[in-house]
């Protein structure tokens, strides 16, 4: 296929270049980034839409908590102008990318249990949907019901309702301070009982996460990796004075075998973020899936799936996402039958990383009920009703 | 404000429609008799009352979707409710329509501890939700004033807030799960006890959607934990720039108190005479902040609040010392809307939000408003995220002053939407501010939300007159222009 990147500097062009995919019947695989190309399911389209060039930032008021910033913008700009008035992105997005590639990704890191992930942050929108049309949605504070909550539908759409020109976020204060408590030697449901205690209890916990040995052996945080056997992480975040008691008791409460300071705290997190011990989601290696599941269920799901399947797993959100690794040799469309057929309590597994041609031929994103694939099929055709933006991205047909 | 013109056809065939009806919901379940009618007339917006052409109260899911699939095979509009408190008229009748109560759904049907969360019934009040898990020391966060009565499936149709949601979030922030009838019939479920549901955030969609995409059959909840302990600060300022830079300069700080909430000094004189909370009188603004959390948190945070607000001008503060200081210091600001009434015959509560630093510019255009109109305005509001609760105060009985507080009402939202804010911030659009809708969204903006309503409600049947200032047709919404042998971009950069 020959490959066109159109690499449009205004929502003008963005809008020229959708009429000319419609009116040529060409799709377009939109790029922000490019940095995930490698995820998700392959678009098949002759020609790339590269939002790269709608960089800037439009609007930061630290005391509105509220950002806008053209779509293509780089993530790591947008950290570090907001590092500099002690705010970040509340729900831990990963490095990298573009801040329309994060929202279309629709991601959140550890902080999800607490903070929510990129769709409670996306606060209002514009862009150009599959018709060749500039539309805004939402608005530009933090509060606001008016008409229907169309940026939240962008986040997780894969760039398939909508070219994104630009994103107004929500933003708050960064913690003053962080700590982890660590309980060494639980197995995952005795882990996961343990996590689900931290999170009943009033100390606001931010992350919860269980590494078994073999994930917690790969840290790269000495603590973590010297354990010698599984870790189970709870971590609080806030003002120091508040940190402080809240260590204290919940240290007690759940007795908790030691404490991580910040730096140790900051760096253990990321790759929990990242899915570091199984190489991230970006690098070649095992197939990996994120499942989404009632924190409760997380370990029994994994102790059906370790009856048929060789998999390595850690959990995070308190047992609510597992992530699992299969050998890059596992027939993928057998082990996401019975990934999925696992998921007896409910929830849903997307395949993160495989090469292309699983990807093409698996389906990543977990199948819907037939009714709801229809009205999402109704959805899509509402936005993009020739099918010009990313076809195929999340699932095939639409 | 003109609802659409009543289908005479529709209303001849009113038998009939009761029939179909009652072969659904047999017995009491459906109301023909003008007099129980009566208590669907309006909701929460008084102004505007019109009684539906029947009213059936469904008690199971399947009689949910056996009465739409009737009422979409006979071309007959619904209107779902939930208790009937919605400020925008969301809940308002059609002449020729049925209108849906879901008071039935009355049932908390799962509590999960080990996964944080509860399933209820839509019929479920708010504070139902909170009451069942109080005994565990959980509650459910997004408290709207009208707790004690609003029901959860109204809040998700309104995405309702409260005194808490700039912490904590909104109703959007805090649902995981839904079960939803379609237009046709179709039953679906979205999320359940997981985070993140999968596909497209069709929930993000609906939560909001006022009753126009289709009926709430079920809802799951996140609970949290209750806070270990809460203080409050009551602080006043001579100017209500004042107190708008207080609250500027405390989120600056870093700081997202559990509660933010000002008043200006109608309000405060009102609510005092009313409460007696103890409230200064001799100040322009009272800001109530609330600090939430562990106590060694609550305790640092409360100094650094009072000191930022003796930087920023405070000319009175006091700190709560018991829980009953607590209490009554949010009493008056509770009491606040009663108040108003007590000292007006009629008031007209607004809401929009606006960026937090118009707001002196707004409370001074909001002034020049009411001395050209000549009806007062008090002003209460959620001070963390600049949502406005203007009360406007009129009388009914003279001639003219309602249309007066209407206009004055309008003219206010359009100056939030001018200084960069929003029409609502938590009573919904509705009938209320539909016709706004143009101030805020161009052409293109409505044609987009309304195709969405399209893909869920494509003969345009459900609570039709609501939210969107033009009807269209979902097939011309549809349509398509596509310009063939345009220039193939001459100008964009290609690699
Ligand atoms: C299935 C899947 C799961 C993922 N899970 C994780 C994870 O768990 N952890 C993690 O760290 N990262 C994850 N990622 C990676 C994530 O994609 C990146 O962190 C980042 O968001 C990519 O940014 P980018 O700008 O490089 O996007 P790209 O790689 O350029 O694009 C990513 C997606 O967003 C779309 N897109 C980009 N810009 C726009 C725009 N302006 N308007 C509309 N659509 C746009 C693209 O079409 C594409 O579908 C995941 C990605 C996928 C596809
Ligand atoms: C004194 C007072 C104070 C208030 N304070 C607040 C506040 O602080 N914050 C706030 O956000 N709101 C507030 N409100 C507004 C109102 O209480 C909320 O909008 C509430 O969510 C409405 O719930 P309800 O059950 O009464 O819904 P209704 O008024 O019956 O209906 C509201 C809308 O929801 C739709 N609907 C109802 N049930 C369903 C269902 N099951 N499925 C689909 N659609 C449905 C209706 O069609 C309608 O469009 C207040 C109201 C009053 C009277």
């Amino acid at each position: 296929m020959t490959i066109t990147i159109l690499k449009p500097e205004t929502t003008a062009q963005v809008t020229e270049a959708v009429r000319w995919a419609l009116s040529a019947g060409e799709p377009l695989e939109i790029l922000g980034g490019g940095s995930r190309r490698g995820l998700g399911r392959p678009v098949r389209a002759a020609h790339g839409l590269d939002l790269s060039a709608l960089s800037g930032i439009v609007a930061y008021e630290p005391e509105e908590l509220v950002l806008t910033a053209l779509a293509g913008t780089p993530m790591a700009t947008i950290r570090a102008l907001l590092a500099g008035r002690g705010q970040h992105l509340a729900f831990e997005p990963p490095e990298g990318g573009t801040l329309g590639g994060l929202v279309a990704c629709g991601l959140a890191g550890p902080r999800r249990i607490a903070a929510g992930s990129a769709r409670d942050h996306t606060l209002g929108i514009a862009g150009v949907s599959g018709r060749g049309e500039a539309y805004k949605g939402g608005g530009k504070v933090v509060k606001n019901v008016t008409g229907y909550d169309v940026p939240k539908l962008m986040a997780g759409s894969f760039g398939t309702l909508t070219a994104l020109t630009e994103i107004t976020v929500k933003v708050l204060p960064a913690p003053e301070d962080t700590a982890t408590l660590l309980l060494a030697g639980l197995d995952d449901s005795a882990a996961v009982a343990m996590l689900d205690r931290a999170l009943r209890s009033p100390y606001e916990v931010s992350g919860a996460a269980h590494l078994p040995a073999a994930a917690a052996a790969r840290s790269g945080v000495s603590a973590i990796a010297g354990a010698g056997g599984a870790v189970t992480l709870v971590r609080l975040e806030g003002f120091g004075p508040s940190v402080a008691a809240r260590v204290a008791m919940l240290r007690e409460e759940l007795r908790a075998d030691a404490v991580l300071g910040r730096d140790e705290s900051l760096a253990l997190w990321r790759e929990v973020r990242d899915g570091a011990c199984f190489g991230g989601v970006a690098a070649d290696g095992p197939h990996l899936w994120k499942l989404s599941v009632p924190p409760a269920a997380g370990p029994s799901t994994v102790a059906v799936l370790r009856r048929t399947l060789d998999v390595e797993v850690f959990y995070d959100w308190g047992g609510g996402l597992v992530w699992l690794a299969l050998p890059s040799d596992t027939a993928a469309s057998d082990s996401a039958a019975t990934i999925r057929s696992a998921l007896t309590a409910g929830g849903h597994a997307t395949l993160v990383r495989a090469p292309e041609a699983v990807r093409a031929a698996t389906e990543v994103f977990q199948p819907l009920p037939e009714p709801l694939m229809a009205l999402s099929r109704r959805v899509k055709e509402s936005f993009d009703p020739k099918g010009i933006l990313n076809p195929g991205r999340m699932y095939a047909g639409l | 404000m003109k609802m659409p013109v009543p289908d005479s056809g529709i209303i001849a065939r009113r038998r009939e429609i009761v029939e179909a009806l009652r072969a659904i919901v047999p017995g009491e379940g459906v109301i023909v008799d003008e007099n129980e009618l009566r208590a669907y007339e309006c909701d929460g917006l008084t102004a505007f009352r019109q009684l539906p052409m029947v009213a059936v109260l469904p008690g199971t899911v399947e009689q949910v979707s056996q009465v739409l699939k009737t009422c979409k095979a006979m071309g007959v509009k619904v209107v779902p409710r939930g208790a009937g408190t919605s400020l925008s008229g969301g809940a308002l009748p059609l002449a020729d329509g049925v209108l849906l109560g879901m008071g039935k759904f009355k049932r908390i049907l799962d509590i999960d501890y080990a996964n944080r969360c509860v399933t209820v019934q839509p019929g479920v009040t708010n504070l139902g939700i909170s009451n069942a898990v109080a005994h565990e020391g959980f509650y459910y966060a997004p408290d709207p004033s009208s707790q004690i009565a609003c029901t959860i499936g109204g809040n998700i149709a309104e995405n309702s807030g409260g005194v808490h949601c700039l912490k904590y979030g909104l109703t959007t922030n805090n649902v995981l799960g839904l079960e939803m009838v379609l237009m046709d019939g179709t039953v679906i479920r979205l999320g359940g006890k997981h985070l993140d549901a999968g596909g497209y955030d069709l929930m993000g969609i609906v939560t909001g959607s006022e009753g126009l995409l289709g009926v709430v059959t079920e809802v799951t909840v996140r609970i949290l934990k209750k806070p270990a302990t809460a203080r409050a600060v009551l602080l006043g300022f001579p100017t209500s720039e004042q107190g708008g830079d207080c609250v500027a300069a405390i989120i600056a700080a870093g700081i997202i108190p559990g509660g933010m909430e000002m008043m200006d000094r109608p309000a405060i004189h009102a609510a005092e005479d009313f409460v007696h909370a103890g409230y200064p009188l001799d100040v322009e603004a009272l800001l109530i902040v609330e600090l939430d959390g562990p106590a060694a948190e609550v305790d640092h945070l409360i100094d650094r609040v009072e000191a930022i607000a003796r930087e920023r001008g405070a000319c009175y503060a006091r700190v709560s010392t018991s829980e009953e200081e607590r209490l009554a210091f949010w009493a008056g600001r509770k009491a606040a809307f009663p108040a108003v009434g007590r000292i007006s015959p009629d008031y007209y509560c607004m809401d929009g939000t606006i960026p937090r630093k118009a707001l002196p510019l707004v409370l001074r255009r909001m002034q020049e408003m009411s001395d050209r109109c000549g009806l007062r305005v008090a002003n209460v509001f959620h001070a963390g995220d600049g949502n406005l609760h203007p009360l406007i105060l009129y009388d009914a009985n003279k001639p003219g002053e309602l249309e007066a507080a209407e206009e004055f009402g309008n003219d206010i939202l359009r100056l939030c939407v001018e200084v960069g804010g929003v029409l609502t911030g938590e009573h919904g659009v509705g009938v209320e501010k539909r016709d706004l809708m143009t101030d805020q969204f161009d052409e293109a903006d409505l044609r987009q939300q309304q195709r969405l309503k399209c893909a869920f409600d494509p003969d345009g049947l459900l609570n039709p007159g609501k939210v969107f200032p033009t009807l269209h047709r979902c097939a011309e919404l549809g349509r398509l222009h596509v310009h063939q042998g345009e220039l193939r971009f001459p100008d964009i950069p290609r690699f």
